[in-house]
């Protein structure tokens, strides 16, 4: 399936190829989590502090197992914007 | 201790300046800068002056912190009775002009009457005089600070002046110190501008000295170490300046739109943080130069920006071909997304320009909004605006009513009445997005609920640094709750209100709370001052203050029922984002936060809540 991802700030630097605006559409596997994203984009995980999907925030706890859905967009900083574990 | 203890008074009918000892009774309980010149405020004049008139008083003041080498600690505010809003007026500004007067020998400096012919204030440790201004007179802020430098040969002196927006009275016109540093809202500059007053220019050597020398070291060196620690000022800060919200807000649903007609914006990436960095494909520079410091700031948000020497608004114009400063989040949102416009170095310059001239980015950007909407449905016309097409996102018209409204000219001069007046005037006030007569800032409370509440009840009328809940609905700070929930909201609101008044009376910047707490900065001030300050007193002052001003409104004729926000955000859902279908639940709210207050149901604190607090 297809997701879109966001990463800000200095995050940004891990956008794959061809990407703008900060913003990548993605190929994931179906069922794949948030985490699965942050793994295959090898994203540090101290790093992705503020997680939204759709805009919602995502707290660290439910990031491993709520899967994404297609075409959902999966937004990540980094401490500086805030974003307390 | 900390204090100067020395006040400066300024007669501007007579022309005289006197030196008088602070009020160290109402220093112990109302701290310093926003809280005490508040008291001294609120105990000389009539809150039911005209803020135009020569009966309302001025006062810049500094904290007890300002001057010290506490982190952050340049700050100082002008206090008065808002030309924007009718309401208390309390503009914080950074820079080195509250450093300088400070080190001048003064607490603050209190401007009362009006003076028969423009005048500046020279003050060189402990010696003031008015001096003639008519030469200063229709200039800029930028002119004026370096003419003044120039006569007196010293270009170590800090100025703050208004533009020529205060002369010609734009409703929000600001006082700017140091280029590009302002007491920005509610319209101190137009009041500055009614006393005949350009500016206030200052030389201060004298030093401030603080209570528990060692005690004072140790408490600022560990809160200098905590911020550096601290992601969000140690780095994102610096790095990103407050810009770092645009898309987290924009992301969030919370961004407000064209007037408020959405809560996000497509062109919001265009004009965020993360594009001031980018560097252009024409020339290879980036939009941000660097950073910058305000006095003693071991954070430096600051944004000093250059725009494309090809763009369209320099080409031929060298004075803005320079560095300057740049857009902050507020600027970059009003300039931009309620404008719809996402040109960035076309914001850049209309902020230029608000920095030259002396206005409000905030107030200037909303009211070009609500002009726009007011254009779309036919209110006005190409015959009112002198023939700008006044469309959203015309990036051309943004400008030019920048450069207009900063000279008070064309349709500039009604751009400055604010959007209250202007929408009113053309028969639509349901489409200005204010309180008490102030334009929101850049967060959508259909998006962001608690900011609702901070916005209806603000006692300087819709403002994001009374009581920045932001910091814990999206950021999680000091911890994350709910953006789209009512339920705690009133408590939240009033903590961040309480703490903010605090901070805000101590002569240090608000941006430290990202990561200092009351905890961290009670220290400090308990070194540098005389007498217990605890986290649990800054509390009180604070609650103390926000009552004092709260008074100052109702006797200025405000009531509950300006205690509420525009029709839009209560009756229109939001149509994008995480909190589409909702709108802001101000009536879940506000009961419980004037119980919180210990207010009575009409909003008015209770005789039990005065003695508590000792009013
Ligand atoms: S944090 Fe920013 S606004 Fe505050 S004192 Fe430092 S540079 Fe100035």
């Amino acid at each position: 399936m297809k997701v879109t991802i966001k990463l800000f700030a200095l995050l940004g630097e891990y956008l794959p190829a061809g990407a703008a605006d900060n913003a990548a559409e993605i190929e994931v596997a179906d069922g794949a989590t948030p985490a699965d994203v942050i793994r295959r984009l090898a994203l540090p995980r101290e790093s992705c502090h503020l997680v939204l999907i759709n805009g919602l925030y995502r707290p660290p706890g439910e990031r491993d197992d709520r899967p994404l859905q297609p075409g959902d967009v999966l937004a990540i900083w980094p401490p500086i914007a805030g974003g307390r574990d | 201790m900390a204090w100067a203890r020395k006040v400066l008074r300024v007669d501007l009918n007579a022309g005289t300046c006197t030196d008088e000892a602070l009020n160290m009774d109402w220093a112990r309980r109302y701290l310093g800068q926003r809280g005490l010149a508040t008291k001294y405020l609120v105990e000389e004049t009539d809150p039911r002056v005209d803020p135009l008139a020569p009966e309302n008083k001025m006062i810049m003041a500094t904290g007890p912190l300002t001057g010290t080498c506490a982190s952050t600690a340049g700050r100082y505010s002008v206090i008065t009775k808002g030309a924007l809003t009718g309401a208390i007026a309390c503009s914080n500004s950074g820079g080195f002009f509250g450093n300088e007067m400070k080190n001048a020998g003064y607490d603050m400096i209190i401007f009362e009457g009006k003076s028969p012919k423009p005048v500046y204030l020279l003050v060189r440790n402990g010696d003031a005089r008015l001096v003639d201004a008519g030469e200063l007179w229709g200039a800029s802020c930028w002119d004026t600070e370096e003419r003044i430098k120039a006569a007196h040969q010293d270009p170590l002196i800090r100025v703050a002046s208004i533009g020529v927006a205060g002369e010609r009275g734009v409703k929000y016109a600001a006082i700017v110190n140091d280029m590009h540093r302002a007491a920005g809202r509610s319209g101190v500059g137009a009041v500055m501008g009614s006393k005949n007053l350009k500016a206030v220019a200052i030389r201060g050597t004298l030093g401030v000295k603080v209570d528990d020398f060692a005690a004072f070291m140790a408490a600022t060196a560990a809160g200098k170490k905590v911020l550096a620690d601290n992601a969000v000022t140690g780095q994102g800060l610096p790095t990103y300046g407050t810009q770092v919200l645009m898309n987290v807000v924009n992301e969030t649903g919370a961004l407000p739109t064209r007037n408020h007609q959405g809560v996000q914006f497509e062109g919001a990436h265009a004009i965020s943080g993360e594009a001031m960095h980018e560097k252009r494909a024409s020339d290879g520079k980036s939009n941000l130069i660097t950073n910058n410091a305000c006095f003693a700031c071991t954070i430096a948000c600051g944004r000093i920006s250059a725009i494309e020497r090809t763009h369209y608004t320099v080409v031929d114009r060298p004075q803005y071909q320079k560095a300057s400063g740049g857009l902050e989040y507020e600027a970059a949102w009003a300039l931009g997304a309620a404008t719809g416009v996402s040109d960035l170095d076309a914001c850049t310059f209309a902020n230029f320009i608000c920095n030259e001239q002396g206005f409000d980015p905030i107030s200037f950007g909303a009211t070009v909004g609500a002009a726009m909407e007011l254009f779309e449905i036919g209110a006005i016309t190409t015959k009112e605006t002198g023939g700008i097409e006044l469309k959203f996102g015309n990036v051309h018209a943004l400008t030019e009513l920048a450069e207009l409204t900063g000279r008070g000219e064309g349709f500039g001069a009604e751009i400055g009445l604010g959007s209250k007046r202007l929408c009113e005037k053309y028969g639509h006030p349901e489409l200005s997005m204010q309180v008490k007569g102030q334009e929101f800032p850049a967060y959508d409370s259909r998006g962001i609920q608690g900011m609702g509440l901070a916005y209806a009840t603000s006692n300087r009328g819709a403002c994001h640094l009374r009581g920045y809940t932001v910091a814990s609905e999206i950021l999680g700070v000091p911890e994350k709750t709910d953006p789209l929930a009512t339920e705690g909201k009133g408590g939240l609101v009033k903590a961040f209100q309480d703490a903010t008044a605090a901070v805000d009376s101590a002569g240090i910047c608000v941006f430290t709370t990202f990561a200092w707490t009351l905890d961290d900065i009670a220290p400090q001030i308990d070194a540098a001052c005389e007498g217990e300050w605890t986290p649990e007193t800054l509390l009180e002052v604070g609650e103390r203050v926000w009552n004092l001003e709260r008074r100052y409104n109702l006797g200025a004729g405000f009531t509950d029922k300006d205690d509420t926000l525009p029709k839009r955000l209560l009756k229109e859902a939001a149509k994008t984002g995480p909190a589409k279908g909702l709108v802001n639940g101000l009536d879940k709210m506000l009961p419980e936060y004037y119980q919180l207050r210990g207010w009575t149901t009409e909003g008015i604190p209770t005789n039990e809540t005065l003695q508590r607090l000792a009013l």
